[in-house]
């Protein structure tokens, strides 16, 4: 369970985030909605601990990170994984050698342990035949599966996939919705998506946060998302011609 | 500026601390003996041996006094050589070459959000990514001083030969007459300090690029550039100190 506790986040000027308390819970997909420039990337590079809180304080299974020294952090950093909004694969080392790298980093396996892992968790992202490719040969879907992989490496137990789907097909998106979630309920994550895709939304939604102007403006679960009366919300929700036909 | 240099300051602190990993350290130190390394020594060998022959034609043609005896041209043409032209200029050199590439992978990585990956991994990315580069140059670099020397005296002997102004024999004795080790000394110290701006100072505009392509192009201009500059503000510094 991750917590957040009256986060707020400003650069320079202009407040990104104001007051946000959220709880995110274990085992289940977590989202953050929200327009685009909303602060879902600001938020979750909150909650990892790459951007510093002006206000507030994220909660790690009720150990606070925002007051932890290097060393403690680290010890927190290697129980969670981070799918970047571009992937953010190391571009000098194969499929292999990324998945591999936070294996050789941390741990003391031997090289065949390690392949066999890596193997496990390209396998679990459907991707075989794929390890001695490079970053720059893989299409959009499968530089999103290669960093799931990379991030599930060392069994997180906390996972932060910021627009896991972005950019690819809908059937494609799909299957990566589908992977996150089962992955999360397999291994009993705290898992935490930012979106702006409504079938996710639908699809996966256990818990959905709709951030509007910095704020926390709504709370709830893919059930009642559709019912809601919040007058955002729904502009948000019912943007598409194909979600105003659901309605 | 301040501001600038308390930032690598403190880049700095972040990179000399001991490697999270000693096999994982030795692989990349390997890799960069090759990418700094080994990738440079064509270009040092081809400007070297230019610089050697030219130094010894122009000392040559300066020395239009019969009281002088022509071996002065092996002798200063090894000084020129060892003091400054192999240490400096192939430094400044390097300093485009190496420079603009560190700074440009570095850039990348910052902007593609690798570094931020490194650190959500629990990877201190400053000490992971920076290390092995200035410790590699820090080591690789006097080799290629040495080397840059050696051919740099082939070429000043190569312009004599050619162009028989001086004979071989005479700019051999001027080579190696009164010779001081200290000199050589006073060129390998200088080579690890410019090592260590050039991959410092590079992997500092790397690190903090901000932005996207264009702002990577332009931290690797700075690179070349504050590495340049600093390689011989230190040099006045580095000889003023050894030398008087
Ligand atoms: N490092 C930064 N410095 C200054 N402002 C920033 C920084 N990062 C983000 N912002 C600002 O914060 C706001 C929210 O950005 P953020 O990236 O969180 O949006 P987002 O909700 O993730 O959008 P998207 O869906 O397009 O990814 C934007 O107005 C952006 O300009
Ligand atoms: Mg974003």
């Amino acid at each position: 369970m991750i917590q957040a506790v009256n986060i707020s986040k400003s650069f320079g000027e202009s407040e990104i985030l104001n007051d946000v308390s959220l709880t995110f819970e274990k085992g289940k997909t977590n989202l953050i909605i929200g327009e685009s420039g909303s602060g879902k990337t600001v938020l979750m590079k909150c909650l990892v601990g790459l951007y510093d809180v002006n206000k507030g304080s994220v909660e790690y299974d009720s150990r606070n990170i925002s007051k932890m020294s290097f060393k403690e952090k680290r010890k927190i950093r290697k129980e969670l994984g981070m799918l970047f909004q571009s992937g953010a694969l190391f571009d000098s080392f194969n499929v292999e050698e990324n998945v591999m790298f936070p294996l050789s980093m941390f741990t003391k396996k031997t090289y065949e342990e390690k392949l066999e892992r890596v193997n496990f968790c390209l396998n679990r992202v459907n991707l075989e035949n794929v390890n001695n490719l490079l970053p720059s040969e893989l299409s959009g879907g499968m530089t999103k599966r290669v960093a799931i992989a990379r991030a599930i490496s060392l069994n997180p137990k906390y996972l932060f996939c910021d627009e896991p789907n972005s950019g690819l097909d809908p059937k494609t998106a799909d299957v990566i919705d589908e992977l996150i979630s089962e992955i999360t309920q397999e291994f009993k994550i705290t898992t935490i998506i930012n979106t702006h895709d409504m079938n996710s939304v639908l699809n996966i939604g256990d818990n959905i946060a709709f951030l509007y102007k910095g704020k926390l403006w709504w709370q709830g679960n893919k059930t009642e998302i559709l019912k809601t009366d919040n007058n955002e919300l729904n502009d948000f929700v019912f943007a598409t011609e194909l979600t105003k036909r659901l309605k | 500026m301040i501001k600038n240099i308390g930032r690598y300051m403190i880049l700095m602190l972040e990179t000399f601390r001991k490697p999270d990993k000693g096999s994982v350290f030795r692989k990349q130190l390997m890799r960069e003996f090759k990418d700094l390394g080994i990738d440079s020594l064509g270009i040092v060998a081809i400007i070297s041996v230019f610089m050697g022959a030219v130094v010894a034609i122009q000392t040559a043609y300066n020395i239009d006094s019969p009281l002088i005896p022509l071996s002065m041209v092996g002798f200063t043409t090894r000084q020129s050589i060892v003091l400054e032209f192999s240490p400096t200029i192939i430094s400044l050199i390097l300093a485009g070459k190496v420079g603009s590439r560190i700074a440009s992978e570095i850039g990348t990585m910052r902007i593609t959000e690798q570094i931020d990956a490194l650190r959500i991994m629990g990877v201190n990315p400053a000490n992971y990514l920076l290390l092995p580069k200035i410790t590699a140059a820090m080591i690789i670099n006097p080799v290629l001083i040495i080397i840059s020397i050696v051919i740099g005296l082939f070429g000043g002997w190569l312009a004599c030969v050619i162009t028989g102004m001086v004979t071989p024999t005479d700019y051999i004795v001027g080579l190696r007459g009164w010779f001081e080790a200290f000199t050589i000394y006073y060129a390998l110290i200088k080579t690890v300090v410019f090592a260590f701006i050039i991959t410092s100072v590079s992997g500092y505009m790397g690190y903090y690029t901000k932005g996207g392509s264009l702002d990577v192009g332009t931290s690797s201009t700075k690179a070349v550039v504050y590495s340049s500059i600093l390689i011989i503000l230190f040099n006045l510094i580095l000889t003023q100190m050894l030398l008087s």
